[in-house]
């Protein structure tokens, strides 16, 4: 399988933006914070067409700032994306309409003072996928898509509900007839009886459509459902890549191992008395990162080789890619559990 | 069983808003006893806020607590003047919310806040109320303490603020805490640590926690006792497991289906259909009905909950075998 | 839903709930009519010096004079109809304060949007000069000004823009700021949409309401700031006498109980003012979220 989209060694740095004032403080010694976070440090990564991947980890590990990095909202440090062998940015702009992207929180992400039929029709209008003419039945076609009235074009965001919203926004996103969608947290704000509607959604109309999808999400359970590939970040690294099931099932970084026992599960039995695998510690500041492998102040595994030297990306025969000094014993201890 | 700490009856709690009355909360009863941990799910708008918010008396205007009794440790609280109230609230009742940053007052240490929070309730010397407010932070699982106390709250973590908020509702060992949503805006690994301590907390003081979040997981895993919340009722309750293993009314037994968990990875899910319901414009009857597969003329009156041994549902045509609907 | 319940419409539904605000909207309407129709309902041109007559100066409230008519609020001291030059002067101040309003909207939003957007060393230039000049009270700005610039229409709309640009150019500046971190210009830019198409059909559009607010606010101050250079004698020539102007005009006499020639404009104006920041006051009160109910 070829690679849609590529992740070449990328890169993004978050300067500590002073402006003047501060500036002259930190020179006459105030404490000012100067120094600058590595959101997303020397990811490669590549996705194949048709393909969903994906992308989970806490808050600050750096997958959303890779979710717009993927997507052409951010330009990298260092480092290319590229999608089917072209740059999704050049020179600091977007130079693409294949890739698009479905934000998190539908009421912040839909213009509340402009109709949701032209907050989706602006986009292919001025990309000449449609004309202003035409403009009223392409929307009604993608709403119909989506699950919408195709009646509703005129209404404002304010009238629809959480759920609705997000139907817009992927219409949106769809409208631009993209290959490939970047979708943050595209369920994490809607409430619970409405996500399983949206997940069904997207689920339909990536296979309907031929995308090719990158799903960041802190729930493990939805990107479990709608992934054929996951990655998992910390620190702004990738410290695993994999299919779904063998990374789900027999982690082989300890971090996805601790990460997925954080999780909690529904109890069905009364007795049972639910034990968490609690990883110690907290996510260290991405100002003061620790040294070699990030993980290693929290792993129960870490030994001196892990805070000394950065663990590489090793491939493993069964199509994933580990960074972990001790990925065998994280195996055998993952197999102990299983069996 | 020993007599309730927290005994709730037909709570009602409306808004009067320039758009209507809103009945955020329409119909809330349950019992809580001493260290019961019980779980108050529901969707955002299902009232299960506002219920907390009832109990502590915090209902400003434009809403009102319209009927129904609140009795803590047999007192009446909804009858009791405000500064009567004032004096129970955070001794005998207190609150966690989700958010720790807006509880904590920037401009002071924790110990200065700690002290402040002991003040309010009690006389106690500034060595000893230190002392209280150490251990209590050693308790939830804050490192050196005693030097944390000269510390602010922009300098803890999120999760570490958490606990400093759990911490100080702690204060004076209270009867019942309210707890809403207080692991939502937390990572799934500090999440996983407060849960673990929350359920020791209330094991090792008797305080009895109310804790109110939309993750059917996060509430399984802690509580005992579950009530699900919709459209400002409660619509299910009973104890955790059962509920959950066989759901009886059709939206709770939806919720759990339409768990991404329950099905196979890649196929579609069981979805709910419809949306939320405005507070504003409800159905008559049931107000789930409107979606509700199982809905016929008799759920245009509004079910009574019935009770059937510890379980009780708010439903005329319950789900009987629920698993069968998730495979 | 029969009826669209456009953002405009559920707006003003809000507004007619407050009765005063809606009383301060029909009399600054009825003012601003007043203004616009002054040549029709005054009983004399004021500025027809053909029309005059020194005769009738000074005279009291209700006094009949050579015209043939009443004068419902006495006469000034060229013996003007006081009732006519307050029609007329309230069409020039309401023409300048409109006119200086508009031109420092346009001017500082422009800037202000463009610093927010731009960033970088365009952003602190323009911010910093901004801030620069609003350390300085307006009215001295604008006295300078018109010192340097001399008297006239023209110049005094100048000198009021230089003055008031630079609330606008922060208000636009903050606004713009804080709506450039939404997703909403997130995704419009990740479409991806021209700068012009983010900022012309979004960014702008989302900043228009504390703009409106500071406007309405503005050009109340711009019509106080025109009546006090007027009153100092820095405004428009003697023959177009703006209220400040009449007011000024009167002052001499107040002393000798003739009370009428300068209170009649100073209660026009603060009617017209006091007017004005009602209905800005209300407008802000329905943007502001925190005071939403």
């Amino acid at each position: 399988m070829s690679a849609f989209l590529t992740v070449d060694d990328v890169s993004r740095v978050f300067g500590p933006n002073l402006n003047t004032g501060e500036k002259i403080a930190a020179r006459l010694g105030a404490q000012v914070e100067t120094r600058s976070v590595r959101a997303v440090s020397d990811v490669s990564l590549t996705v194949s067409k048709g393909e969903t991947l994906g992308l989970v980890g806490e808050s600050g590990c750096g997958k959303s700032t890779l979710g717009r990095l993927m997507a052409g909202i951010l330009a990298p440090t260092s480092g290319t994306v590229l999608i089917d062998g072209a740059p999704v940015m050049v020179n600091g702009v977007k130079a693409t309409t294949r890739v698009q992207t479905v934000f998190q929180d539908p009421f912040a992400s839909l213009d509340p003072r402009m109709k949701v039929g032209d907050t989706v029709s602006e986009g292919p209008i001025a990309h000449g996928l449609t004309t202003r003419a035409q403009a009223k039945a392409y929307v009604a076609g993608w709403f119909e898509k989506v699950g919408l009235d195709p009646g509703w074009t005129d209404r404002f965001p304010h009238q629809f509900s959480g759920g609705q919203r997000q139907r817009v926004a992927i219409a949106r996103a769809l409208a631009m007839q993209p290959d490939m969608l970047i979708c943050d947290e595209p369920v994490a704000s809607l409430d619970v009886s409405i996500q399983a509607q949206i997940i069904n959604l997207f689920l339909e109309l990536t296979r309907d459509l031929e995308l090719t999808t990158v799903f960041i999400s802190h729930d493990l359970s939805v990107v479990q459902h709608v992934s054929d590939r996951v990655a998992v970040m910390y620190l702004g690294r990738i410290v695993e890549v994999g299919p779904v099931a063998q990374v789900f099932n027999n982690p082989a970084h300890p971090y996805t191992d601790a990460l997925f026992g954080s999780v909690p599960k529904l109890v069905l039995d009364a007795d049972e008395l639910v034990h968490f695998d609690t990883i110690t510690g907290e996510v260290p500041s991405p100002l003061a990162p620790p040294s070699g492998c990030y993980f290693h102040p929290r792993c129960p595994l870490a030994t001196p080789v892990c805070s000394s030297d950065v663990p590489c990306m090793q491939s493993l025969p069964d199509m994933r890619t580990v960074a972990c000094h001790h990925f065998k014993e994280q195996f055998a201890k993952s197999f102990g559990k299983a069996g | 069983m020993s007599a309730p700490v927290l005994s709730v009856r037909n709570l009602r709690t409306h808004f009067f808003t320039r758009a209507g009355v809103v009945k955020a909360v329409d119909g809330v009863s349950f019992d809580l006893s001493a260290g019961e941990i019980m779980g108050l799910v529901g969707e955002s708008g299902s009232g299960k806020t506002v219920t907390g918010f009832s109990l502590l008396g915090l209902i400003d205007e434009p809403g009102r607590i319209v009927e129904g009794s609140i009795k803590l440790n047999g007192v009446e609280l909804t009858s009791l003047p405000d500064a009567e109230l004032r004096a129970r609230r955070g001794k005998d009742i207190s609150m966690i919310f989700q958010d720790p940053i807006a509880t904590l007052n920037p401009m002071l240490t924790i110990g200065q806040q700690m002290k402040l929070a002991i003040d309010a309730h009690e006389r106690l010397g500034k060595r000893a109320a230190e002392a209280r407010a150490a251990e209590l932070l050693t308790q939830v699982g804050i490192p050196s303490a005693v030097a944390r106390l000269r510390s602010y709250p922009h300098e803890f973590s999120g999760g570490m603020r958490q606990r400093v908020a759990i911490a100080i509702a702690l204060l004076h060992r209270p009867a019942v805490i309210v707890a809403d949503e207080p692991t939502t805006a937390l990572d799934v690994s500090i999440q996983a640590q407060i849960l673990f301590q929350m359920r020791d907390l209330a094991n090792e003081t008797g305080t009895a926690l109310i804790w109110i979040s939309h993750d059917l997981a996060v509430v399984s895993s802690l509580a005992k006792k579950l009530a699900v919340m919709y459209a400002g009722r409660i619509v299910e309750q009973g104890p955790t497991a059962a509920l959950l293993r066989d759901p009886r009314h059709p939206y709770t037994a939806g919720l759990i289906a339409s768990l991404p968990a329950m099905a196979t990875p890649g196929t579609p899910l069981v979805q709910i259909p419809g949306t939320t319901p405005s507070l504003l414009s409800l159905p008559t009857g049931c107000p789930f009905a409107p979606r509700c597969e199982l809905a016929t003329s008799d759920c245009n009156t509004e079910p009574e909950i019935t009770f059937v041994g510890d379980r009780g549902w708010r439903c005329f045509h319950p789900v009987s075998h629920a698993r069968e609907l998730t495979t | 839903m029969s009826k669209q319940s456009t953002p405009l419409r559920l707006f003003w539904a809000e507004f007619r709930e407050n009765r005063i605000a809606v009383i301060a909207l029909v009399v600054v309407v009825l003012l601003i009519l007043l203004a616009l129709l002054a040549s029709v309902v005054s009983p004399q041109n004021p500025y027809d010096l053909a029309n005059l007559s020194l005769m009738d100066s000074r005279r009291p409230p209700g006094f009949v004079g050579s015209g043939g008519y009443t004068h419902i609020l006495g006469t000034d001291p060229q013996g003007r109809d006081l009732l006519s030059a307050i029609f007329y002067g309230l069409q020039i101040s309401i023409q300048i304060g409109l006119a200086a309003g508009l031109v420092s909207l346009t001017i500082g939003t422009f800037l202000g949007i463009t610093a927010a957007y731009v960033g970088g060393r365009i952003e602190a230039l323009i911010m910093r000069l901004v801030d620069l000049q609003l350390s300085f009270p307006a009215i001295l700005l604008a006295l300078v000004i018109v010192a340097l610039l001399g008297q006239g229409k023209a110049q005094l709309i100048g000198a009021l823009v230089a003055a008031q640009y630079a609330y606008f150019a922060r208000t636009a500046y903050g606004a713009a700021k804080a709506e450039r971190g939404k997703d909403y210009i997130e995704a419009a830019v990740a479409t991806p949409l021209s700068t012009r198409l983010v900022v012309m059909r979004h960014l702008l559009p989302n900043c228009t309401p504390p703009l409106i607010v500071v406007a309405t606010v503005q050009i109340a101050n711009s019509i106080s700031l025109e009546a006090t250079l007027s009153f100092l004698g820095l405004g428009l020539p003697v023959t177009e006498p703006s209220l400040g102007m009449l007011i000024s005009n009167g002052f001499p006499y107040m002393m000798s109980g003739r009370y009428w020639i300068s209170v009649y404009p100073g209660v026009a104006l603060i009617i017209l003012i006091v007017a004005i920041n009602i209905v800005g006051d209300q407008i802000r009160d329905q943007f502001n979220p925190r005071l939403r109910r």
